[in-house]
C-alpha cells in the first residue's frame, strides 16, 4: 500500500489534479467535428439490417428470401445455419456464481426466436435503405409457441421450459446471509415490510449500437470499427468466436455517443455482422436504428422485491430480509452474465447501515423478453430503493424524522475498515459527514416549514433522502474468478516525443465521461509538463496496452492509478538522462512546465525538448551506459480490497399535483464522496447526469410488454425519457475521502447519481403523501400509479 | 428505419396538385410539412407510391381576416400560426395551443392542415377547430367543399376528406366580444402529445353564460365535444358548482381508450380535472377582463 | 427507385446531386456531402439529434426530404463554426463541459442558437423549455442551460458595452 498523494507536494505549476481543467475532446465535438462509428466509411462498405421476430417465443420453421434476393442492391441473405459455419456460440455464466446456468446463444438462432425483437435474418445491401426492403421481403414462417413472460411464474409447474435441456427456468439463486435474522425478527420493537417493483429500463444511449467490421481476406486480418466499452474484450471474443488469433484482430473505438453499460455486452447482431464481414470478405457496417435498439439492446432492473426491517425500541435496526426476484430474458448476456444485478442487489442492500442480521435471497429467472444485462449503476437504484424505502417504513413506525432516523444508524465514519452484514468490505465511507454536508446545503427545517405551510393550501410537497454505496474499482472476484476474460487491471504508456510533447496510450476508453480529460491531467502533472502537451491515445487494442475499458467506475481509479505510475516512472526515466547531461545528481532536478529544473531553485537548467533532440537525434553524445527509455508503461490492479466503496447521500424536494398524479422536481441535491477528485468539473457533470437517469427511470421510463410478451414501447414517443423542461437543477456536493489503495486516492464517481435518485424520488412522494395516506413503491411513479394510490383511479387488470 | 422507396414531386399550384393527383392515383399521398407522414414512413406503416408536396404551394399559406372570419391556409406552419396577430386577436385559442405543440423545430414545418388532416385524436388544434366550430375547405377534382370541424373528424387518423381531396383553408368566425377561449393539457413531458385535454369556447357575462363548447382531445378516437356538460353551463352564471356539475356530467360523454399512460378510468379522471381547470381558467380571464373594462 | 436533381445551397456553396425520393436531408448531408457533424438518433423526430437550419429556421434534418430542398439554402454545425457564428457558445460549453459524449451537441448547439437568435435573454426555464425537444441522455441538461445561459449574458453585457463610447 502506498502513501496517499500530498495535494500540497503537489501543488505547483503543473498541478492539475482537483482542478477543473476543460477536457481536449470537446473542441472537436462542440463542432461537430468527432468520429463516430457511423461516421467511418470505407470503400466497398455493404450494410446490414435483420429481420426481427415478431413474436415472444417461436419455432423458425422456413426462411425464404427468394423476394429479398430480388430486390435490386440486395447482395446476400443470411441465416443462423450460414453464420454458424463461421462463428461458434457462447454461453455467459460465471463459476463463481455457483450453479449459474445458461444456453448456448448463436449470433442468429438457429431453431428458436426466443423474444421479441430477436435478430432472426441478416440482408446484407449497399445502403441501409436497400437492406431494410431486402428485410421486409423476406418470409420467415414462424410457428409461435407459449411465451414465459411473468416474471412471476417462470418457475412455476406447467410453465413451459425455455430451453428444456437446462430442466427449468432457473438461472441462478444465491442466498447471502449472516447473524439471526429469524431472531432479531423475533425480538423486534417494530417490523415494516413492503414489496417494491423496479421496472424494466434501457439505456437509449443517443448514439445506437453501431459496428463496422473490416475483413481482409488477403491479411487474414479483421478491424472492427466498434462502438464499445471494452475494445480488448471485444477483440478477444471477436478472435474466439470466429476462431482466429486475437493478434489478427484490432477493435478500434474512436468516440462512443453515450454508454451507459450498454456497450460493454456481445450483442449476437454485432457478432453476426462481424461474421459476415468475414464470409464476404468486405466491410460492413450495422447501426441499430431505434425501433431495433428498444428490443435489442440490453434491458435492466427489471425486479420485484419483498423487503422486511426490524428495528428495536431506540430505533436501531437490527435486521433486513429481502427476496428478490427478477426476469432476464431467455439468455444470460455474454460475458458478464445476467445474474450479476440480482447479486449486487443483495451483496448492496443494508450498505450504509449499521446492523447485524441480513438474510437477502435473489432468484434470477429467464422469460421470453429482451435479455437483461448491466446497465449504469448496476443493482445499485434497486438496492437503495429497497434500502431507503424500508428506511423511512421504519422511522415512520417509529414517529421519528427521517433523519433523525439515519444518522442513528449510518455507519460510523471512524469505524473502518469494516465488513457489511452483506460481506462487503469497506475501506473508508464517510455517511456521517456526509449526511451533515448535506444539511448545510438544503436548510431542513426551512423546507419543512414550506411543506407545512403549502399543506395548509391543498398542496403536497415532499422532501426525500437516500443515502448510499457506490461500488467502484471492481478487482478479480467481480468477473475474472468467475472466468470471464474480463480484465480488471489496466495499463498506460507515457512517452515523450521528440519535441517534448508526451503521448500516454491508454486501456481505459473514452465515452464522454472525460477519460482522455483526466488521464491528461494526471499525466502532465506526473511528467511536469502542461496539460496541452499531452496527447492522449484511447480506444485502439493495436495501440494501448491491454485493459478492461471503462465499466464500474474503473477510469479515474484503476486507469488513472496506471496513467500516474507511467508518468512518474517516465519523468523519472528523463531526470535520469538530464542528471547525466547536466553532471547533476537527479534527486537535485525537477521537470516543471516543460523544463528540466533545478529543485531548490527553479532556476531552468534546459527544455525538455533539448533533452528528447539529444536522445533522439545525438544518443552518441551521451554515456553509453545510459539508459534512455523515455517511453514507460505501468499497469494497475487493485489487491487489497475487491472494490472500492464509495459513498454518498441525495435530497429531492418535489411537489405532487393530487388531481393528476404529475410530479414537479423542484430541486436535487447529492453530497458524494469518490475519493480524490481528479476534476471537479467532470465529477459534477458525471454525477448530474446519473441523477437525471436515475429520475427517468423513477418517473419515465419502461420498457412495458403485454401479457404475452410483446414488448409495447417502440418508439421514442413511447418510452419516455427524461427531457431539460422536466428536470430539475441539481446541486453537488462532496467529502474526499480517498483510498489508500493506490497513491492517486481515486474512486469512481460515475454512478453515485443514478444510484440514489430513485430511492430519493420515491421517499419525496411519500412523504408528499403522507397526510393523504397513500404511497407508491413501484416504478415509474407515473400518474397513474400516483392516483391509484390516491384512491382516485382504479388498479389496472 | 428509412422509408420505403416512392416518388417524389412538387406542386407548384392547387392545380397542379390535383393533376399530380389524378395522375398517381389513390396510392400518393399528399405531403405538407411530413412531420408525421415521414415519421410514419420511417416505421414503414405505410408505403405510398408516391408523395404530392404541397408545401410550396403560396397560395395554401397565410392567414386573413374580413368580414369577421379568419382564414388559414392549410399550408400554415404552427409557427406562423402561433405568431399571428389576427390570431392573437381573434382566435386567442389558436395562439394558446400552439406552443403546447411538438416544439420548436417541429412548428416551423408542421402545418395546421396536416395536423388536421392527419386526425390525430391527441392533436390539439383538431379540438380547437372542433371547439370554434371551424369549416374546413376542401378542393378537389370535383370541385370546392365546406365541411363543418364537427363532422371532419371520423376516427382515429380518419375525416371526411377523400382520398382526392386537398384541405385549403380553414375558416374561423371571429371572437366574439364577450367569448373566453382557453386550451388546458396535461402532459408528462413539455411538448409531447396530451394525455387529457380540452378546448374550451364560453360566451356571456358574469350573469349568464350564453354559449359553451367543450371540445375533449386525447380522450377518444377523435375530438369528442362534451355537449351535456356545455348545455348544463348555458343560462346560469360560471361558479364553482357550475365547474364540479359539469365535470361530473362530462366523463358520462367520453369512452376513452387506455394507452401507455394509463387505462381508461384514468383518462376519465383527467378529463374532468382538465375540464374544470379550463373553466376555472375562463373564470379568472372573465374576471380580468370585467375588471379592466370598468377600470 | 426515382431521383431527383437538386440544387441546394449548404453552408453557403451551393451543390447540384441527384438524389433518391426517400432519402432524408441528414442522410444526404452526411451521404452525400460528408457532412458528418448532424447526427441521426432516431430517425422519427422525437431526439432532436438532427437539429439544423434550413432557410434560416431549425428542422428535425430526419423529417425533412432532401429531393424537397431544391432552391433552398442548409446550414450545419460545421456551417456555423467555421462562420464563428455561435463561437462563443461553443466556448461556454467547453467551459462548462456542457458535452460529454458529443452526440447530441451539434444539434444542441444548433436549437440554443436558434433561442439566442430571437431572445436575447431567456430565462432558464425559457431556456429549458426551448431545448425540451433535444434528447441528451449523458449530461442531465444543467450544464448546457448553464451555458446558454452564460453565452446570453455575456452577449447582452457586451453588446451594452459595446453602446458606450
Ligand atoms: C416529436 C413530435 C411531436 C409532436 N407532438 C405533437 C403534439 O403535441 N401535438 C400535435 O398536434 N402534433 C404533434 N406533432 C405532429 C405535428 O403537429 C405535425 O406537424 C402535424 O401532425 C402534421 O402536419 P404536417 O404538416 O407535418 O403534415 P404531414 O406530416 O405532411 O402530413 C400528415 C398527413 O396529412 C396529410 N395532409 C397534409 N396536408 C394535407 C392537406 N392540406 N390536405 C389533405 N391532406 C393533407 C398527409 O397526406 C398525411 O397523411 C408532433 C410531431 C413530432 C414529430
Ligand atoms: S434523428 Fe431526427 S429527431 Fe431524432
Ligand atoms: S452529451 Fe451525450 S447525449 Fe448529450
Amino acid at each position: 500500500m502506498s502513501a496517499i498523494i500530498d495535494p500540497a507536494a503537489l501543488d505547483r505549476p503543473n498541478s492539475y489534479i482537483g482542478k477543473s481543467v476543460p477536457r481536449p475532446n470537446l473542441p472537436k465535438l462542440v463542432e461537430g467535428r468527432g468520429q463516430y462509428v457511423d461516421d467511418v466509411v470505407l470503400p466497398r462498405m455493404v450494410h446490414v439490417a435483420f429481420v426481427r421476430c415478431p413474436h415472444a417465443h417461436a419455432l423458425i420453421k422456413r426462411i425464404d428470401a427468394k423476394d429479398a434476393l430480388a430486390v435490386p442492391g440486395v447482395l446476400r441473405v443470411f441465416t443462423g445455419q450460414d453464420l454458424a459455419v463461421v462463428c461458434d456460440p457462447w454461453v455467459a455464466v460465471l463459476v463463481h456464481l455457483a450453479g449459474m446456468k445458461s444456453a448456448p446463444q448463436y449470433p442468429l438462432p438457429l431453431v428458436r426466436a426466443t423474444w421479441h425483437g430477436e435478430a432472426v435474418v441478416a440482408v446484407v445491401a449497399d445502403t441501409r435503405a436497400l437492406a431494410e426492403d431486402g428485410v421486409s421481403r423476406v418470409l420467415v414462417d414462424y410457428d409461435p409457441l407459449p411465451a414465459v413472460a411473468d416474471m412471476e411464474t417462470a418457475l412455476a409447474p406447467g410453465t413451459p421450459l425455455i430451453h428444456p435441456e437446462l430442466g427449468d427456468n432457473l438461472c441462478f439463486q444465491r442466498i447471502n446471509e449472516s447473524g439471526d435474522v429469524a431472531a432479531a425478527f423475533k425480538a423486534a420493537h417494530k417490523i415494516v415490510e413492503a414489496t417494491f417493483h423496479t421496472g424494466r429500463h434501457t439505456g437509449v444511449t443517443l448514439e445506437p449500437r453501431s459496428i463496422l467490421a473490416d475483413y481482409n481476406k488477403g491479411s487474414g486480418k479483421l478491424v472492427v470499427h466498434h462502438s464499445t466499452q471494452a475494445p480488448h474484450m471485444m477483440q478477444g471474443v471477436f478472435a474466439k468466436q470466429l476462431r482466429m488469433a486475437e493478434g489478427d484482430v484490432r477493435v478500434i473505438c474512436v468516440d462512443v455517443g453515450g454508454s451507459f453499460g450498454i456497450k460493454v455486452h456481445v450483442y449476437p447482431d454485432e457478432v453476426a455482422t462481424v461474421a459476415i464481414a468475414k464470409l464476404m470478405g468486405r466491410p460492413v457496417k450495422f447501426i441499430a436504428d431505434r425501433l431495433e435498439s428498444f428490443g435489442s439492446d440490453i434491458h435492466a432492473r427489471d425486479h420485484r422485491i419483498h423487503g422486511k426491517m426490524a428495528v428495536d425500541a431506540e430505533g436501531r435496526i437490527t435486521a433486513i430480509d429481502i427476496d428478490d426476484l427478477t426476469g432476464i430474458g431467455p439468455y444470460s448476456v455474454y460475458p458478464r452474465t445476467s445474474a450479476i444485478e440480482g447479486n449486487q442487489v443483495i451483496n448492496l442492500v443494508g450498505g450504509p447501515y449499521d446492523f447485524a442480521n441480513y438474510r437477502a435471497k435473489t432468484t434470477v429467472v429467464l422469460q421470453n423478453k429482451t435479455p437483461t444485462c448491466q446497465y449504469r449503476a448496476v443493482g445499485h437504484p434497486i438496492a437503495v430503493t429497497v434500502t431507503e424505502g424500508l428506511v423511512d417504513l421504519a422511522a415512520e413506525a417509529l414517529g421519528m424524522d427521517p433523519i433523525t432516523f439515519r444518522l442513528k444508524n449510518l455507519m460510523r465514519d471512524d469505524s473502518y475498515p469494516r465488513t457489511s452484514p452483506a460481506g462487503m468490505k469497506f475501506e473508508g465511507l464517510s455517511h456521517i459527514k456526509s449526511l451533515g454536508r448535506l444539511m448545510d446545503m438544503i436548510d431542513y427545517p426551512a423546507l419543512r416549514a414550506e411543506q407545512d405551510a403549502a399543506r395548509a393550501k391543498g398542496i403536497y410537497r415532499g422532501i426525500g433522502f437516500a443515502a448510499f454505496i457506490e461500488l467502484t474499482n471492481p478487482s478479480p472476484f467481480m468477473y475474472g474468478i468467475g472466468g470471464a476474460r474480463i480484465s480488471a487491471q489496466d495499463g498506460c504508456s507515457v512517452r515523450i516525443d521528440p519535441d517534448g510533447s508526451v503521448v500516454a496510450a491508454t486501456g481505459v476508453t473514452e465515452q464522454g465521461q472525460g477519460t482522455e480529460g483526466i488521464i491528461r491531467q494526471i499525466v502532465a502533472e506526473a511528467v511536469g509538463v502542461a496539460v496541452g502537451a499531452v496527447r492522449v491515445i484511447t480506444g485502439d487494442t493495436q495501440n494501448t496496452p491491454y485493459g478492461g475499458g471503462t465499466w464500474a467506475c474503473r477510469g479515474a481509479g484503476i486507469g488513472g492509478e496506471a496513467a500516474l505510475q507511467a508518468g512518474l516512472a517516465t519523468r523519472a526515466a528523463a531526470l535520469e538522462v538530464a542528471s547525466a547531461m547536466l553532471q547533476a545528481h537527479a534527486d537535485t532536478l525537477d521537470i516543471v512546465d516543460g523544463n528540466i529544473v533545478d529543485r531548490a531553485t527553479a532556476i531552468i537548467r534546459m527544455p525538455l525538448s533539448e533533452l528528447t533532440r539529444i536522445v533522439y537525434f545525438r544518443g552518441d553524445t551521451l554515456p553509453p551506459g545510459l539508459p534512455r527509455e523515455l517511453m514507460q508503461t505501468r499497469h494497475f490492479i487493485t489487491k487489497e480490497y475487491p472494490f472500492a466503496f464509495t459513498n454518498g447521500i441525495q435530497a429531492c424536494w418535489l411537489e405532487v399535483d393530487v388531481e393528476t398524479g404529475l410530479i414537479k422536481l423542484l430541486k436535487h441535491w447529492v453530497v458524494e464522496d469518490c475519493g480524490r477528485i481528479i476534476n471537479p468539473l467532470l465529477v459534477d457533470e458525471q454525477v448530474r447526469g446519473g441523477v437525471v437517469q436515475g429520475i427517468g427511470g423513477a418517473l419515465y421510463e419502461h420498457c412495458a410488454y403485454s401479457p404475452e410478451g410483446q414488448l409495447l414501447v417502440g418508439s421514442m414517443a413511447d418510452y419516455l425519457v427524461p427531457m431539460a423542461a422536466e428536470m430539475p437543477d441539481i446541486e453537488v456536493g462532496h467529502i474526499e475521502t480517498p483510498t489508500r489503495e493506490s497513491l492517486l486516492g481515486a474512486k469512481g464517481a460515475g454512478e453515485a447519481g443514478t444510484a440514489g435518485a430513485p430511492a430519493a424520488i420515491m421517499n419525496a412522494i411519500n412523504d408528499a403523501l403522507r397526510p393523504l395516506d397513500a404511497q407508491v413503491l413501484a416504478q415509474p411513479f407515473s400518474p397513474e400509479r400516483i392516483l391509484q394510490a390516491l384512491g382516485k383511479v382504479p388498479m389496472r387488470g | 428505419m428509412k422509408a420505403p422507396d416512392f416518388i417524389y414531386c412538387r406542386a407548384e399550384s392547387l392545380a397542379d396538385a390535383l393533376r399530380l393527383k389524378a395522375e398517381h392515383g389513390d396510392q400518393a399521398r399528399w405531403l405538407a410539412g411530413g412531420q408525421s407522414l415521414l415519421a410514419a414512413l420511417a416505421f414503414r406503416l405505410s408505403e405510398p407510391t408516391a408523395l404530392i408536396d404541397i408545401s410550396r404551394i403560396d397560395a395554401l399559406r397565410g392567414i386573413t381576416f374580413d368580414a369577421g372570419v379568419v382564414r388559414i391556409g392549410a399550408g400554415t406552419t404552427h409557427t406562423a400560426l402561433g405568431v399571428s396577430d389576427i390570431i392573437r386577436r381573434h382566435v386567442p385559442l389558436l395562439a394558446e395551443a400552439v406552443p403546447l405543440i411538438a416544439h420548436a423545430a417541429i412548428r416551423n414545418r408542421g402545418t395546421i392542415g396536416g395536423s388536421l388532416a392527419f386526425a390525430d385524436p391527441a392533436a390539439e388544434l383538431p379540438a380547437c377547430c372542433v371547439a370554434l366550430e371551424a369549416t374546413l375547405i376542401a378542393v378537389g377534382p370535383k370541385g370546392e367543399r365546406r365541411i363543418a370541424a364537427n363532422a371532419f373528424f371520423e376516427g382515429v387518423y380518419a375525416t371526411a376528406l377523400r382520398d382526392d381531396e386537398l384541405l385549403t383553408w380553414i375558416e374561423i368566425v371571429a371572437a366574439q366580444a364577450d367569448e373566453q377561449q382557453t386550451l388546458v393539457e396535461l402532459t408528462r413531458r413539455s411538448g409531447d402529445y396530451a394525455m387529457a385535454g380540452v378546448a374550451a369556447v364560453l360566451r356571456g357575462d358574469a350573469a349568464e353564460i350564453t354559449h359553451a363548447r367543450l371540445v375533449f382531445f386525447a380522450l377518444g378516437d377523435r375530438p369528442v365535444a362534451a355537449a351535456k356538460a356545455a348545455a348544463l353551463l348555458v343560462g346560469k352564471p360560471l361558479d364553482e358548482a357550475q365547474v364540479a356539475l359539469a365535470a361530473t356530467a362530462s366523463a358520462q360523454e367520453i369512452d376513452p381508450a387506455g394507452d401507455l399512460n394509463g387505462g381508461p378510468e384514468m383518462k376519465t379522471h383527467l378529463a374532468q380535472v382538465v375540464l374544470s381547470r379550463a373553466l376555472r381558467q375562463i373564470m379568472t380571464q372573465a374576471k380580468a377582463k370585467a375588471e379592466r373594462t370598468a377600470a | 427507385m426515382t431521383t431527383h436533381s437538386i440544387t441546394v445551397t449548404v453552408n453557403g456553396e451551393s451543390v447540384r446531386r441527384a438524389v433518391q425520393a426517400r432519402l432524408h436531408l441528414i442522410d444526404f448531408l452526411r451521404g452525400d456531402l460528408g457532412l458528418m457533424g448532424s447526427h441521426v438518433a432516431c430517425e422519427h423526430g422525437v431526439c432532436g439529434a438532427c437539429t439544423v437550419r434550413v432557410d434560416g429556421a431549425i428542422v428535425r434534418g430526419c423529417l425533412v426530404l432532401a429531393a424537397s430542398l431544391d432552391g433552398a439554402s442548409v446550414e450545419t454545425i460545421e456551417g456555423v463554426s467555421d462562420r464563428g457564428e455561435i463561437r462563443d457558445l461553443q466556448d461556454a460549453f467547453i467551459a462548462r463541459n456542457a458535452a460529454q459524449c458529443g452526440f447530441c451537441t451539434p444539434g444542441m448547439l444548433m436549437c440554443a442558437a436558434d433561442l439566442l437568435g430571437s431572445n436575447a435573454q431567456p430565462t432558464r426555464a425559457e431556456i429549458r423549455e426551448h431545448i425540451s425537444g433535444n434528447y441528451c441522455r449523458c449530461t442531465g441538461y444543467q450544464a448546457i442551460v448553464d451555458a446558454i445561459e452564460t453565452t446570453a449574458l455575456k452577449r447582452v453585457s457586451s453588446d451594452a458595452g459595446g453602446a458606450k463610447p
